[in-house]
C-alpha cells in the first residue's frame, strides 16, 4: 500500500457502472457499523489468544475490514457463494455469520459454528453461502471454481466469491482453475486480497510479477486493481466484476491492495517490515478512519457513530462471553461428523 | 477496573520479558492503541489495547524478565462502565478458565475418550437375486460404463468429469457413449489439470452435485491427493458436520503392463487409512457395477480403485433392474477349511486360482474377497479365520503399512486364540516397479506367490 498506489487499470474492459463512488448516508452508517464490528472482534480474539481462551493458529483481519464488507454489497446471500482461505473471521461477520459462533469456535466450544471441531481456520454457514474457510493455501480457489461450475450447471445465476492472498496467488492450482473458470467461462470472481506479504516474505520477494490483476492475462481473464483501503472502490468495482459475471462474461480478477496490521498468525517476530511502515498505514491509510472522512461529508453525526460503537461493544462483549461460557463439545462429539449416514 | 494481562504469543509460550512499556499511569488508552512490547526467545509483539479507560497502574515494570502469561501487568479503569463488559469478573473467569483449557486440551484425558461407538449393526447383505435372473457376460468396463449411466439417467446431479471422459470415449472406453446420451454439459472433458478438476469438484459436490471425478490412473490422483483427503475427506468433521461432499473418485489403480514405476502404485492403503473416506476395490464386472452404484448414491467421498488389467475380463452380471450392493461388505468367494485367503480388487482372480492349485493338493482355502477397505468388514474376515485358523493375505501393493499389515493385526486383535500359525502377507517386492519383464514379475504377486504362503501357514 505504502509503495505502489493503487491503479485502476484493465487487462480488458468490463462493462462500466458510473465511476465516481457515492454512498448514502445509510450505506456508509452500515459498512461502518460491520467494519467497526469485524476490528473489534478481532482485537477481541486477539486477547482471548494471549489468555489461552483460543488455541492453535489465528489469523486476525485487521486493516483488511474494507475489502470484505465491500465485496459484501454484491452478494445476494443465500444464493451467491463465497469461499475463503485461513484469514476469514472479517469474510464470515460480513457474510453475515453470528459473531457467538464464530467466537465459540475460536474457543473451541460446543456453541462454535462447527462445534468446536474446525477451528479458526474451519469454519462454515451453508444459510449465508459461506463456503469455508480452508487452510491448504490456494485449495479455496480450486473449491471455489467448482462453487462456479455447480451455479453454472444449475443453470441459475449464482456468482462465487472467491477470496485469497498474494501468497495464494503463486500456488499452481490457482491457474489450473483460472484455465477451466475462463474456458468453461465460469461465475467466479477471484478476490485477490494482496496485503503485501505472504507470512514473512513481501510480494517482492516472492512473485516475478507484482501486478496480481494482470495474472489471468493468459488466460483472457480481465481483471481491476482496487485500493483495498477504500470500502467504496472495493464495491463498486466488484459490482461491475459481479454484473458481467451475472450476465455470462466469465471470471473476473480483482487485485485489492490492502494491508494487515497484526502479525501473519499470533506468534509473528515482526522483522520483516519495518514498524514505521505499519504506522504509516494505521495513520493515513486506515480504512475505518477513511470511512469517518466520508461520514463526516454526508453529516453522520459523532453521536450516531457512538451509538454504532457502543452496539458493536455489546456484541463482541456478549460473543466473548458466549465464547467462554459454552461448554466444550461432548466427548460423544468425537466420533460424529466423521460419515454421513446414509 | 480492567487489568490487562500478559498476553501468550503462542500456544507453548509460558513466560516473556516485557521489554517496553508506551503508556503510563493516567493515560487514556484507546482500543488498537499499542501499549506495550513483549519478546520471548522467538519473537517480539506488541501489545494493543482491547479495552478503553485511563491507565491507574503500571503493575509491572518494563524490562521485567520471566513475567508468566496471564500475570496482571496494568489495570485500567473503564471509561465508562454501561459499555465495559463487566471487565473484572471476565478478567478472573478467563484466568481461571485458561489453564484449564490448555491443560485439558493439550493432555485430552483417554480415559475420558468415548470408543469409537460402534454404531448399531446394519446387517449388509448383497441383494437377493431371484434363482431365474438371466445373467449376462458383461466386461468390467461396460459394467462401471452401465453403472455411471444408470445413476446419471436416475440423478441429475451426477456428472462425470476427467480427463479424456468425453470425446475420445475415456482414454480406456469406460466412459464409451456416454457422451452421446448425456451431452457435454454432465460429460465434462477436462485439461490436464488433476489438481484443479480435483478440488473444482470438491467445490460442486459442497455445493450439492455429485461428481464423478474419473482419473485417468490414480498414479496421477497424487496431485490431487490434497483435494481428496484435505477437502473432501475432512470438511464434514471439521464443519461440524454441515458441508457434504459427495463425489466419487474413480479410476484404473496399480500396476498394468510394462509401463513403468510412476504408472504402476497400488494406492489401497493410501486412501484406506483416511477417516471421512470410503475406499471401495471390487474385483469382477457385477460387484464394479453394483458398488459403482452405491459409491454414486454415498453421501460420502467414495475413492473407487478400479484395475486396468481387469476392465476387458467378462464375467456375469445379474440383469436386475437396479443392482446395487452394500459397500462396507465383503464377500466369501470360494468357501474352505484350512486356510483363508483375503484379497481385494485383482488380486482376488489369483487367489482362487491358487485356491484351485491347492485344492488339488487337499488344501481347502476361504477366498475372502475385501471389495470395501473402509470401512473394512471385519466380521466376515475374522469369522472365516475362526473357521480356518490360518490366515494369508494378498494385496498388489507393498507391504509395509498395506491392507494385509491392517487384515492382519485386526485378525489378531479378535481370533489371537484361533490362530495355529503366524499369518503371512503376499505383497509386491519392497522396490518401484521396474520396467524389465522379468524383473516385473519377480516383483508382483500372483498365484505361485500366494501358493507358496499358503503352504508355508499350513505346513
Amino acid at each position: 500500500m505504502a509503495k505502489a498506489p493503487a491503479k485502476s487499470a484493465q487487462t480488458t474492459s468490463p462493462d462500466k457502472l458510473p465511476n465516481t463512488p457515492t454512498a448514502s448516508k445509510e450505506d456508509l452508517l452500515r459498512f461502518y457499523r460491520e467494519m467497526v464490528l469485524i476490528r473489534r472482534f478481532e482485537e477481541r480474539a486477539g486477547q482471548l489468544y494471549g489468555m489461552g481462551l483460543i488455541g492453535g493458529f489465528c489469523h486476525l483481519y485487521i486493516g483488511q475490514e474494507a475489502v470484505a464488507v465491500g465485496v459484501q454489497e454484491s452478494v445476494k446471500q443465500g444464493h451467491d457463494k463465497i469461499i475463503t482461505g485461513y484469514r476469514d473471521h472479517g469474510h464470515m461477520l460480513a457474510a453475515g455469520m453470528d459473531p457467538k459462533e464464530v467466537m465459540a469456535e475460536l474457543t473451541g466450544r460446543s456453541g462454535g459454528s462447527s462445534k468446536g471441531k474446525g477451528g479458526s481456520m474451519h469454519m462454515f454457514d451453508v444459510p449465508t453461502g459461506f463456503y469455508g474457510g480452508h487452510g491448504i493455501v490456494g485449495a479455496q480457489v480450486a473449491l471455489g471454481t467448482g462453487l462456479a461450475f455447480a451455479g453454472k450447471y444449475r443453470g441459475d445465476d449464482s456468482v462465487a466469491f472467491v477470496y485469497f492472498g498474494d501468497g495464494a496467488s503463486n500456488q499452481g492450482q490457482v491457474y489450473e482453475s483460472f484455465n477451466m473458470a475462463q474456458l468453461w467461462k465460469l461465475p467466479a470472481i477471484y478476490i485477490i486480497e494482496n496485503n503485501q506479504y505472504a507470512m514473512g516474505t513481501s510480494i517482492e520477494r516472492s512473485s516475478s510479477t507484482t501486478e496480481l490483476y494482470q495474472r489471468g492475462a493468459s488466460f483472457g481473464i480481465p481483471g481491476e486493481q482496487v485500493d483495498g483501503m477504500d470500502v467504496l472502490a472495493v464495491r463498486d468495482a466488484t459490482a461491475r466484476a459481479v454484473k458481467r459475471a451475472r450476465e455470462g462474461g466469465g471470471p473476473f480478477i480483482l487485485e485489492v491492495k490492502t494491508y494487515r496490521y497484526r502479525g501473519h498468525s499470533m506468534s509473528d517476530p515482526a522483522k520483516y517490515r519495518t514498524k514505521e511502515e505499519v504506522d504509516e498505514v494505521k495513520k493515513t491509510r486506515d480504512p475505518i478512519d477513511h470511512l469517518k472522512m466520508l461520514l463526516s461529508a454526508a453529516n453522520a453525526t459523532e453521536d450516531e457513530l457512538k451509538a454504532i460503537d457502543t452496539e458493536i461493544k455489546a456484541i463482541v462483549a456478549e460473543a466473548v462471553q458466549f465464547a467462554q461460557e459454552s461448554p466444550e463439545p461432548d466427548p460423544s462429539e468425537l466420533y460424529t461428523d466423521v460419515y454421513v449416514e446414509a | 477496573m480492567t487489568d490487562i494481562l500478559m498476553p501468550a504469543l503462542s500456544p507453548t509460550m509460558e513466560e516473556g520479558t516485557l521489554t517496553k512499556w508506551h503508556i503510563k499511569a493516567g493515560d487514556t488508552v484507546s482500543a488498537g492503541q499499542v501499549i506495550a512490547e513483549i519478546e520471548t526467545d522467538k519473537a517480539t509483539m506488541e501489545v494493543e489495547a482491547v479495552d478503553e479507560g485511563e491507565v491507574l497502574e503500571i503493575l509491572v515494570a518494563e524490562g521485567s524478565e520471566n513475567v508468566k502469561v496471564n500475570t496482571p501487568i496494568a489495570r485500567l479503569a473503564g471509561e465508562d462502565g454501561a459499555a465495559a463488559p463487566a471487565p473484572k469478573a471476565e478478567s478472573d473467569k478467563a484466568q481461571a478458565d485458561a489453564p484449564k483449557a490448555t491443560a485439558e486440551g493439550k493432555t485430552g484425558d483417554p480415559e475420558k475418550a468415548p470408543a469409537q461407538t460402534s454404531t448399531p449393526k446394519v446387517e449388509l447383505r448383497d441383494p437377493e437375486i431371484p434363482a431365474d435372473t438371466k445373467l449376462v457376460k458383461t466386461t468390467v468396463r461396460d459394467a462401471l460404463r452401465d453403472a455411471m449411466a444408470e445413476e446419471m439417467r436416475r440423478d441429475d446431479r451426477v456428472f462425470l468429469i476427467g480427463e479424456e471422459v468425453a470425446q475420445y470415449q475415456g482414454a480406456y472406453k469406460v466412459s464409451r457413449d456416454l457422451l452421446q446420451e448425456f451431452g457435454d454439459q454432465r460429460v465434462v472433458d477436462t485439461p490436464i489439470t488433476e489438481h484443479g478438476f480435483a478440488g473444482l469438484g470438491v467445490g460442486a459436490a459442497m455445493s450439492g452435485l455429485k461428481p464423478i471425478v474419473e482419473f485417468m490412473t490414480f498414479n496421477f490422483a497424487m496431485q490431487a491427493i490434497d483435494h481428496i483427503i484435505n477437502s473432501a475427506a475432512k470438511t464434514l468433521y471439521m464443519s461440524g458436520g454441515q458441508i457434504r461432499a459427495p463425489i466419487v473418485f474413480r479410476g484404473p489403480n496399480g500396476a498394468a503392463s510394462r509401463v513403468g514405476a510412476q504408472h504402476s502404485q497400488d494406492y489401497s492403503a493410501w486412501y484406506a487409512q483416511v477417516p471421512g473416506l470410503k475406499v471401495v476395490a471390487p474385483y469382477d464386472a457385477a460387484d464394479a457395477k453394483g458398488l459403482l452404484k452405491a459409491a454414486i448414491r454415498d453421501p460420502n467421498p467414495v475413492v473407487f480403485l478400479e484395475h486396468e488389467m481387469m476392465y476387458g475380463l467378462e464375467f456375469d452380471v445379474p440383469d436386475v433392474e437396479d443392482y446395487v450392493l452394500p459397500i462396507g461388505k465383503a464377500k466369501v468367494r470360494r468357501e474352505g477349511k484350512d486356510v483363508t485367503i483375503t484379497a481385494h480388487s485383482r488380486m482376488v482372480g489369483f487367489a482362487l486360482q491358487a485356491a484351485e492349485k491347492l485344492a488339488e493338493e487337499g488344501i481347502e482355502c476361504e477366498v475372502v474377497d475385501l471389495r470395501t477397505l473402509r470401512p473394512l468388514d471385519t466380521d466376515t474376515i475374522v469369522e472365516s479365520v475362526k473357521k480356518t485358523s490360518r490366515l494369508v493375505s494378498a494385496e498388489e501393493g507393498w507391504g509395509p503399512m498395506g491392507v494385509g499389515a491392517e487384515v492382519v493385526a485386526r485378525v489378531i486383535e479378535h481370533a489371537f486364540d484361533y490362530l495355529d500359525a503366524p499369518p503371512l502377507r503376499v505383497h509386491q517386492e519392497d522396490v518401484p516397479l521396474p520396467y524389465a519383464a522379468n524383473l516385473e514379475v519377480l516383483s508382483l504377486p500372483g498365484v505361485d506367490k500366494i501358493v507358496a504362503a499358503v503352504k508355508q501357514v499350513t505346513a
